[in-house]
């Protein structure tokens, strides 16, 4: 058999494969008096920045601020009765989540790997050992179990079911709406104002909003920079022009000041509506920047073949083009949104008590006046959970959609 | 290898009824270059006309104008009956008809070689999956590829590639099949595999023209062998006058390089 990517020449296994670690030390870290004398500094400055962070974190730091303040950290003003409401809906995701598992893991021989067993024990243990989640282990824990069994059932479906991965697809888009409706209320269930949404919950929502209204957006702008009309094309260039000369935080003010302006008082969009529409306007056009550069990426000789098979330019664009462009620019479009996401921060400017402005608000508390290492380092660590998982999202889609061996 | 084609795209080689009709075809770039100086070609038929000329001659966009991937500004090109016209309004209609393979074999990398021969008949000709998956199974057999049939493109040699490549086209069922230097990309090796494959396409009769350099395959197979030159046919004459008695100086000059 002919591959045309494998990389080695040598018959034997690449050096350094099997090696013991003294020995990868010697070669990597300890080759000559240079390299020795850099990796005893770095790992002494390391060393000490390790020391101390631990010892503050657990004899200096007060970390009672979270956990009193959690609820205002995660959902805001939300009235804590309603609080069933956000769990119902950690108990939909998790169920779509784990399907979705089983369902992309199906023929793997084994659902889960030592690696993801041995985190979801670490995260369970984390939850019971974190006072600020504690309290809430009896829910988190039957949470994680969602994730495990549905995850188990998903893979069921997935063996018997050709178009299971369809049906989550539709799924994952009609629990936006199911979670519309169950942090937002109406239809039976009680009404709760976006003054009231914030923290994680604000976050987490005007995010996946912005990247759902931005994406679909953004390849627009890029088909339309690329279109053979002119009036289309220089529409769709000055738009991401203009959109990428303006920083943010003006465009979310402008969303807050103006748009209300050019629609009569009834028809006015909520303030987390306006927030998004700003947030999804301003990463649509970076986004059209990314798809443009995939779609350059494909071969013309695509397009020829695809005519040449008598393939109609719709066709030719959904069938061809634009699977292997939006691949090529899966690293960029996730970039993104991971952009996106940490821009959900500058909501607060704009008075919306997202997860960053709540930890501002109950910074402002007397109580916890000076704690800003542990609400700040508390926060980060969230902002890095989500954009991580992202990141190795976007690897592993990669991974899967590699054809080349 | 016993037959390639499918049942549909039979043919009567004894007929001398015309399928490609080019009348004095000129064509500009849009930089202005006339790439085509008045071009005239019929082919018939059943009949395996080569194409030869030195690189930069305009064969490769001679041969573009028969499905429209080129547009062209003078003169007429007729496929089937189908007037192609300058704006390439019918496109569609005529590329159905047309097959078409490339030097680099375009083959979609994103799909399984299954999945690229049946693209079209599912999207274009409406076929039924199940369908086009026989015809495409049975077309894949034939050019000797059939054990692939679940690999990705990236997963072939270049030769499997090629082979792929003229299966997905035949599954269209053209009515004629146009070759852009099909083994130029290729290693030495692979070059029979697939001069094989369109051998055997010939001797059931495809109508085809061919851009190759292969004197051996235009020798065997070629009705026809026609050498351009500058945007004009400098020679149009049989394989045997062509190699052993050229009329033309640039037909001996081109000739006493390449052979
Ligand atoms: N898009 C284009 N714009 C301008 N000139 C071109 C273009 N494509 C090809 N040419 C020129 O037209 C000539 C003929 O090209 P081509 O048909 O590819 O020749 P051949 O296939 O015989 O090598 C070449 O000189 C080439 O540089
Ligand atoms: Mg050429």
């Amino acid at each position: 058999m002919t591959t045309t990517t494998s990389g080695s020449f040598s018959a034997g296994p690449p050096a350094g494969a099997k090696i013991g670690p003294i020995a990868w030390a010697r070669k990597h870290l300890f080759s000559d008096w240079f390299n020795s004398l850099l990796t005893l500094i770095i790992v002494s400055v390391l060393g000490f920045a390790g020391f101390r962070l631990i010892t503050w974190a657990f004899i200096q730091a007060q970390w009672l601020l979270i956990p009193n303040n959690i609820g205002l950290l995660m959902s805001g003003t939300y009235p804590s009765n309603q609080y069933w409401r956000i769990w119902t809906l950690l108990g939909v995701v998790c169920t779509l989540a784990g399907l979705s598992w089983g369902i992309i893991a199906r023929n793997l021989s084994r659902l889960f790997s030592p690696w993801v067993l041995g985190g979801i024990a670490v995260v369970s243990a984390f939850f019971v050992v974190f006072p600020a989640t504690r309290p809430s282990s009896m829910i988190l824990l039957p949470m994680v179990a969602i994730v495990a069994v549905m995850a188990w059932v998903g893979r069921l479906v997935g063996r018997k079911l050709a178009i299971a991965g369809q049906l989550i697809s539709l799924l994952w888009f009609v629990s936006y709406f199911v979670a519309l409706w169950l942090i937002g209320g109406g239809l039976g269930l009680r009404t709760i104002s976006t003054n009231d949404w914030g923290g994680l919950v604000l976050t987490l929502f005007t995010a996946i909003s912005g990247i759902a209204l931005s994406f679909p957006l953004g390849m627009i702008l890029a088909l339309g920079r690329r279109s053979e009309l002119p009036v289309v094309r220089w529409l769709a260039t000055a738009y991401i022009e203009l959109v990428r000369g303006v920083p943010l935080v003006a465009l979310l003010f402008m969303g807050q000041v103006m748009i209300p302006l050019f629609l009569p008082e009834g028809a006015r969009p909520d303030r987390v509506v306006r927030a998004i529409i700003a947030l999804s306007l301003f990463s649509a056009a970076y986004l059209a920047e990314n798809v443009r550069a995939g779609l350059q990426a494909v071969p013309r000789g695509q397009q020829e073949a695809a005519a040449s098979l008598g393939l109609n330019t719709p066709l030719t664009l959904t069938l061809i083009v634009l699977p292997q462009a939006l691949k090529i620019a899966i690293p960029a479009i996730v970039g993104q949104f991971i952009s996106l996401f940490q821009d959900t921060t500058l909501l607060a400017i704009v008075g919306l008590a997202e997860l960053l402005g709540m930890g501002r608000s109950v910074l402002a508390n007397p109580a916890y006046l000076g704690r800003y290492a542990e609400m700040y380092l508390f926060l980060g660590i969230i902002y890095w959970v989500f954009c991580y998982a992202m990141s190795l999202g976007s690897r592993k889609l990669e991974q899967k959609l590699n054809t080349t061996h | 290898m016993t037959q390639i084609q499918t049942e549909a795209a039979q043919i009567d080689t004894t007929g001398n009824e015309p399928v490609i009709v080019a009348k004095d075809v000129e064509k500009w770039y849009d930089n202005g270059f006339n790439v085509l100086k008045g071009v005239s070609l019929t082919v018939y038929r059943g009949e395996v006309v080569v194409v030869m000329g030195p690189s930069g001659s305009g064969k490769s966009t001679f041969i573009r104008t028969f499905n429209a991937l080129e547009p062209y500004q003078r003169g007429s090109i007729e496929v089937d009956g189908i007037l192609i016209s300058h704006d390439l309004k019918n496109i569609e209609a005529i590329r159905r008809e047309v097959g078409m393979v490339f030097q680099q074999f375009n083959l979609f990398p994103h799909l399984t070689v299954l999945q690229n021969v049946t693209l079209a008949p599912i999207w274009v000709r409406r076929w039924p999956k199940a369908k086009a998956e026989e015809v495409a199974m049975r077309l894949l057999d034939r050019v000797g590829i059939l054990e692939q049939a679940h690999k990705y493109p990236g997963q072939l040699s270049g030769g499997q590639q090629q082979r792929v490549a003229i299966a997905r086209s035949l599954a269209m069922q053209p009515k004629v099949m146009l070759f852009d230097e099909p083994t130029s990309a290729l290693d030495p090796e692979m070059v029979r595999e697939v001069l094989d494959v369109m051998r055997t396409l010939a001797k059931e009769g495809m109508t085809m023209v061919c851009v190759t350099h292969e004197v051996g395959f235009a020798r065997e197979v070629a009705d026809r062998v026609v050498l351009m030159d500058g945007g004009v046919l400098v020679e149009e004459n049989t394989p045997m006058e062509f190699f052993n008695n050229p009329q033309e100086e640039r037909t001996q000059k081109f000739l006493s390089q390449i052979l």
